[in-house]
């Protein structure tokens, strides 16, 4: 018996290691250099106890606002777009039968491709002297449009860019939700005289609600972290007008240099985020206990 | 008549279906396009154009491409790290799930992972390079494995859980009243009831960590890069070469496109094990 504690102990031991050593510890070390001035001198580390004075200096740095204003329109714009595409059509095309397996895979295949590489994909195709799309405008006899270039563009542009991104998935998870939902409810409904409208508002929406929300808050946290399209895109320009939050935190972090800086902005991000999974978690609890 | 109605309505969602996929497929017809075609072709715009493999030649062979590096690499890092991945996870959720554990135990391991696994990346990368370099492991093969089996371990972890779930309690008891230890027990019992979980989680760990980008592009330099930094490069090029982007581009999509062919089966049932439960 007493062999099989410390086997118990072991077999936890490597997931416990890991967590503790290459993200706990790194947690503290962003939370020691956001409270310090290091400086480099002869080769070693000087750091100087700043206390709150990083933290105070973020709400007026401009860069961090474009980010975070840039990051929230893209999230909840692109997001939005996502969910009412891909339910327009899963709703469109629900109970086909032939050709699911084709249909699957051209839709998987977006997801599984690297995002720099979907950024390689569209940056060739919004170039503004040869790409397809610029193409296509001036075919219709409309204007080009520098869709990378132009400041009041380039969020848009970005945007579409994941919208085509995502919405494949998005139409899977709520197409798989809409073919599990009952028939016998619609039928009935239906025999009651309900038209199409009421169906789709009174029976297909409530009872499709956990399915929508399951893929609204996936789509969200991966909308949050997005950065290699856009690295690859736009650099988060022209001026600030794609810049977001992760390109944000990189930026001060690596390219400038100051780590004090994009620690205290990794630590923000973290609470927030650890934050909102708290509220989220309390929220649906509470409704379980009433349901 | 009531069949005449559901035909139509049959093609109708083929139809829609069909256009839906077109937009879906196009970007792809016109990468793998592009790099057929020679830059002047590509810069003119040309629709109708004579297929040169000069582009794949070019990033394949040429000296100065760092194309095959990259490649291996990635191929090194993403296996490696995936063994680890599955390793750690199985042995985990096996650990949670059928070893009685307290709670707080269960509930802190796996909170932490939903926490760390919704956190952007970038955010813990600037800490890995400044341990990474304190102990010299910037830059390496092993720096670059251990983050990576660290950024997939939360998904591999849920994953992996919900396929041990599926083991019958009864089963790992029946075996440990006849006196296996929990090696055996693993290795007899669970495991061949989890490996289409393995295959799934494995799958989808490897493409994970062949797309990563974020991470590589803190902690590697040319020795260590991977395929998408190698790409992220070709386009911050002064004069772009966008022929070798797009063959670059086609040749690294290749992976994920053939387990996809091969192995959907297992990446569909890990992706919606992920979001449905």
């Amino acid at each position: 018996m007493k062999t099989d504690t410390v086997w118990r102990h072991l077999t936890l031991m490597p997931a416990i290691l890991l967590f503790a050593l290459l993200t706990i510890l790194p947690l503290a070390n962003l939370v020691a250099l956001s409270f310090n001035d290091v400086e480099w001198v002869n080769r070693e580390a000087v750091w100087e106890w700043v206390g709150f004075e990083i933290y105070a200096a973020l709400p007026e740095d401009n860069l961090l606002r474009a980010g975070v204003v840039n990051t929230l329109i893209f999230a909840i714009v692109a997001v939005a777009l996502q969910m009412l595409i891909g339910f327009v059509l899963a709703l469109l095309t629900t109970r086909v039968v032939r050709g699911r397996v084709f249909y699957r895979t051209v839709f998987i295949l977006p997801i599984l491709v690297p995002g720099i590489i979907i950024g390689a994909i569209w940056k060739l195709m919004y170039s503004y002297d040869f790409g397809v799309l610029n193409s296509l405008l001036m075919w219709l006899g409309l204007t080009p449009q520098d869709w990378l270039g132009d400041p009041d563009l380039a969020l848009l542009s970005v945007i579409i860019v994941d919208v085509w991104h995502w919405t494949p998935f998005c139409f899977l998870l709520l197409l798989a939700g809409l073919e599990s939902l009952p028939d016998d409810i619609f039928e009935a409904a239906r025999i009651d005289g309900a038209t199409g409208w009421q169906l789709l508002r009174h029976i297909t929406l409530p009872l499709m609600l956990p399915t929508i929300a399951v893929t609204f808050v996936f789509r969200m946290i991966l909308a949050f972290k997005v950065f290699d399209e856009i690295y690859l895109l736009t650099g988060g320009g022209p001026g600030t007008s794609t810049e977001v939050i992760s390109f944000t935190i990189y930026r001060r972090f690596f390219t400038e240099d100051q780590t004090g800086y994009g620690a205290a902005m990794s630590i923000a991000v973290i609470a927030v985020i650890a934050a909102m999974i708290v509220g989220a978690m309390r929220a649906t609890a509470g409704k379980g206990a009433k349901a | 008549m009531i069949g005449a109605t559901e035909r139509r309505v049959a093609i109708g969602r083929h139809i829609v279906l069909i256009g839906f996929a077109l937009v879906v497929l196009f970007p792809f017809f016109w990468i793998i396009s592009a790099a057929f075609k020679t830059q002047i072709d590509l810069l003119m715009g040309k629709v109708l154009f004579e297929p040169n493999v000069q582009g794949f030649v070019k990033v394949i062979f040429d000296k100065t491409s760092d194309f095959v590096r990259n490649f291996s690499n990635s191929m090194i890092i993403g296996l490696v790290s995936t063994f680890l991945v599955l390793t750690v996870a199985t042995l985990a959720a096996f650990s949670l799930y059928r070893l009685q554990w307290p709670g707080w135990v269960l509930h802190s391991l796996l909170g932490w992972s939903v926490v760390f696994h919704m956190v952007p990346p970038i955010t813990l990368a600037g800490a890995w390079y400044t341990m990474f370099r304190a102990v010299g492991l910037d830059n390496t093969y092993t720096g670059i494995i251990l983050a990576h089996t660290t950024l997939h371990l939360p998904m591999a972890l849920w994953m992996m859980g919900v396929f041990v779930r599926d083991v019958p309690r009864e089963l790992v008891e029946a075996a440990q009243i006849d006196g296996a230890r929990i090696p055996q027990t693993l290795w007899y019992v669970v495991l061949p009831i989890v490996r289409p979980g393995l295959a799934a989680t494995g799958i989808l760990t490897f493409i994970f960590s062949w797309n990563e980008f974020p991470v590589v592009l803190v902690l590697s330099q040319r020795q260590t890069a991977t395929v998408p930094l190698g790409i992220g490069k070709y386009a911050q090029e002064n004069t772009i070469a966008f022929t070798e982007m797009a063959a670059a581009s086609t040749l690294s999509i290749l992976p994920a496109f053939f387990l996809l062919l091969f192995a959907q089966r297992f990446i569909v049932r890990g992706l919606t094990s992920g979001a449905v439960k």
